[in-house]
């Protein structure tokens, strides 16, 4: 278990690295030049050259890379080309905060719907309601947003009248309804088909006809046996979306207008603001491989029959 | 039913009979088999099958509602909506197959079979690679090599046509499609080489294969004749779900403009040109029939991919 751990965290470093270097190299080799575009129609070759050398632009890319991990390491992310003079780090931390409200919401909505809809098709279960929650979740789950997003735009913009069609005001703003609905309906769906499972298992455990025999309420058999325990599982996968709180949703917000993470990375990419792009990237690798470790890690002490090569 | 004994038949022909009329009978397999078949056909053969040129404009018909001559009306350009919902299948049919053989299926089950067969430093090295992929943010690695290729692929096609005197490659899309069947193949092969990998780990245990290697056989034969098989079931599974996803993918990437470049029409692009709140409210019919198009691609791509899986691997239920 140790040992374990120990060579996942000292792969978890090298991991990043690679994929900051596979983003850097894509961001050299790709279209436009990162100083003509700073310098936009103002060109004059020697000023070019001189930004170049400052920047250590001229230097061999794995060289350029590797001033870039240092800096970073220390803190500094870079300048954004496209917001001049704004560091990089600054930039992100405001559209984290927007991205984290945004992904709580969603995160909200997946367990508060996904966890009683679960419960019912395992309570149900083999019956129509089983039925129609699993093959329905399955319908929600493989929707990407923009298609979601049109019948969401009908019914509140349209019908009910209640809603702008896109915004930001934060968290307690009604306009993340929408945004918030789009983004959790794929986590209901994985809650309802992991809980039921998890709630079908354990219901036949010896420990429930135990319960059960010794003349326990129904309700105190679920609330005390059978929930507490299937809820494991289902507990992981709140560790897997805590990286949704940093990783912002790209064409979610892009098409809500919402100022995250998400459409940060959009915009910059459409910018080529390469060192926006990198940082995001690194970043949002970062906490999607943390997370992961994190739920491993736990998902071991909650459950010790779990082994790891 | 009876149940044969396994013994009399030979396996692997009987599993896939056994698949197979499981198939014919289960009939949420049966209907997104047929409504695949259906929209594909329609796609590869979109010059004959649409009514329409895709391009074709007719100022005196602009945003017509569904109509005889116009089964899903017209566009603000008076193009069929039809017509171009068909073309648009093309784009995806084009991609998805394209990405699912050389993505999914080449590098996917080459690497997943070296991988889980010669373990070691190997499988080490080909997933630590893999988990590099993963952990790029969704669809943002596919987002950054489109980007990075298209310029590269365009001046390959500009001198291709300057040396060669073929006109139009450039103009008919061919390279945009490369474009963004490349990012997508390269994006697209962690998922089956994770799967294909842990099959070959637990077939590698059986005694046949052990017996195959105690009678001299060599890597490349028992990986062909004794794994390989094995695999299949799985594979058949994991392509049709991917199937979906990478149709998914298609569309976010022309949403977003990265994609096929208009005037071929694609989903993604028509989703989003037609996905403001003012066309919502007067032309709905622009956005919702391109949607419900693709909601039904993935969705029947899924629910096959579950059907498949109930009668391909009925050890699994």
């Amino acid at each position: 278990m140790a040992k374990y751990i120990v060579r996942r965290l000292l792969w978890t470093p090298v991991l990043l690295l690679l994929v900051g270097f596979i983003t850097y190299i894509l961001g050299y080799y790709g279209p436009g030049d990162p100083v003509e575009v700073l310098l936009d129609q103002y060109q004059d070759p020697v000023v070019v050259e001189r930004i170049r050398e400052q920047r250590g632009l001229d230097r061999p890319v794995i060289v350029q890379y590797g001033i870039y991990i240092k800096n970073a390491v220390q803190g500094d992310l870079g300048e954004s080309f496209k917001y001049r003079g704004q560091p990089v780090g600054a930039l992100l931390g405001q559209r984290i905060w927007v991205s984290s409200q945004l992904g709580l919401a969603a995160l909200l909505i997946g367990f508060l719907l996904g966890i009683p809809l679960g419960l019912l098709a395992a309570l149900k279960q083999g019956r129509w309601q089983d039925t129609a929650v699993i093959s329905g979740t399955l319908l929600f789950y493989s929707l990407p947003v923009f298609i979601t997003a049109p019948f969401l735009l009908v019914v509140f913009v349209l019908w009910l009248g209640i809603l702008p069609s896109q915004g930001w005001g934060g968290f307690f703003d009604p306009r993340i309804v929408m945004p918030a609905l789009i983004l959790g309906i794929p986590g209901v769906a994985v809650i309802a088909r992991m809980s039921r499972n998890s709630i079908v298992e354990v219901l036949a455990q010896d420990y429930v006809r135990t319960a059960r025999a010794k003349g326990l309420p129904e309700y105190l058999v679920y609330w005390r046996h059978v929930l507490r325990n299937a809820m494991i599982p289902v507990a992981t996968l709140l560790g897997l979306s805590l990286a949704t709180l940093v990783t912002g949703a790209f064409i979610t917000e892009t098409m809500f207008g919402i100022p995250g993470v998400g459409r940060l990375a959009i915009e910059s990419f459409f910018a080529r603001d390469y060192p926006v792009i990198t940082a995001l990237t690194l970043i949002i690798a970062a906490a999607y491989v943390l997370a992961n470790l994190l739920v491993d890690v736990v998902y071991k002490f909650l459950d010790p029959r779990v082994k790891y090569d | 039913m009876l149940t044969e004994p396994t013994e009399v038949m030979p396996r692997s022909r009987s599993l896939w009979l056994e698949a197979g009329r499981q198939l014919l009978r289960s009939k949420k397999g049966m209907t997104c088999l047929v409504i695949i078949l259906l929209l594909y056909g329609a796609g590869m053969f979109a010059p004959i099958v649409a009514p329409y040129h895709y391009d074709e404009q007719n100022w005196d018909q602009t945003l017509q509602s569904p109509s005889l001559d116009h089964p899903l009306g017209t566009d603000r350009l008076g193009r069929d909506m039809l017509s171009r919902i068909i073309y648009g299948i093309r784009t995806t049919v084009i991609i998805t197959i394209a990405a699912m053989v050389a993505g999914g299926l080449l590098l996917g089950i080459a690497l997943g079979l070296i991988s889980g067969y010669f373990s070691r430093w190997v499988d080490s090295a080909i997933m630590r690679v893999g988990e590099v992929f993963l952990a790029f943010p969704d669809i943002l690695l596919v987002i950054l090599i489109a980007a990075t290729l298209k310029p590269r692929v365009l001046d390959f096609a500009r001198n291709l046509e300057a040396s060669t005197g073929i006109g139009g490659i450039v103009q008919s899309g061919v390279a945009d499609y490369l474009v963004v069947f490349g990012a997508l193949a390269i994006v697209s092969w962690v998922g089956m080489a994770r799967v294909v990998r842990g099959q070959v780990f637990s077939i590698k245990q059986n005694q046949y294969v052990l017996a195959a290697r105690a009678l001299g056989a060599s890597h490349f034969r028992i990986i062909a004749r004794h794994i390989f098989p094995n695999l299949l079931p799985q594979v058949v599974v994991m392509v049709s779900i991917g199937m979906g996803s990478i149709a998914g993918a298609e569309v976010a990437l022309s949403w977003l403009g990265i994609g096929v470049q208009p005037p071929v029409p694609s989903l993604g692009l028509m989703i989003f040109e037609n996905g403001s709140i003012a066309i919502l409210r007067s032309t709905p019919y622009l956005v919702f029939f391109p949607v419900i198009t693709v909601a039904i691609i993935i969705f029947a791509f899924n629910l096959l991919g579950d059907a498949l899986n109930d009668a391909l691997n009925p050890k699994a239920r």
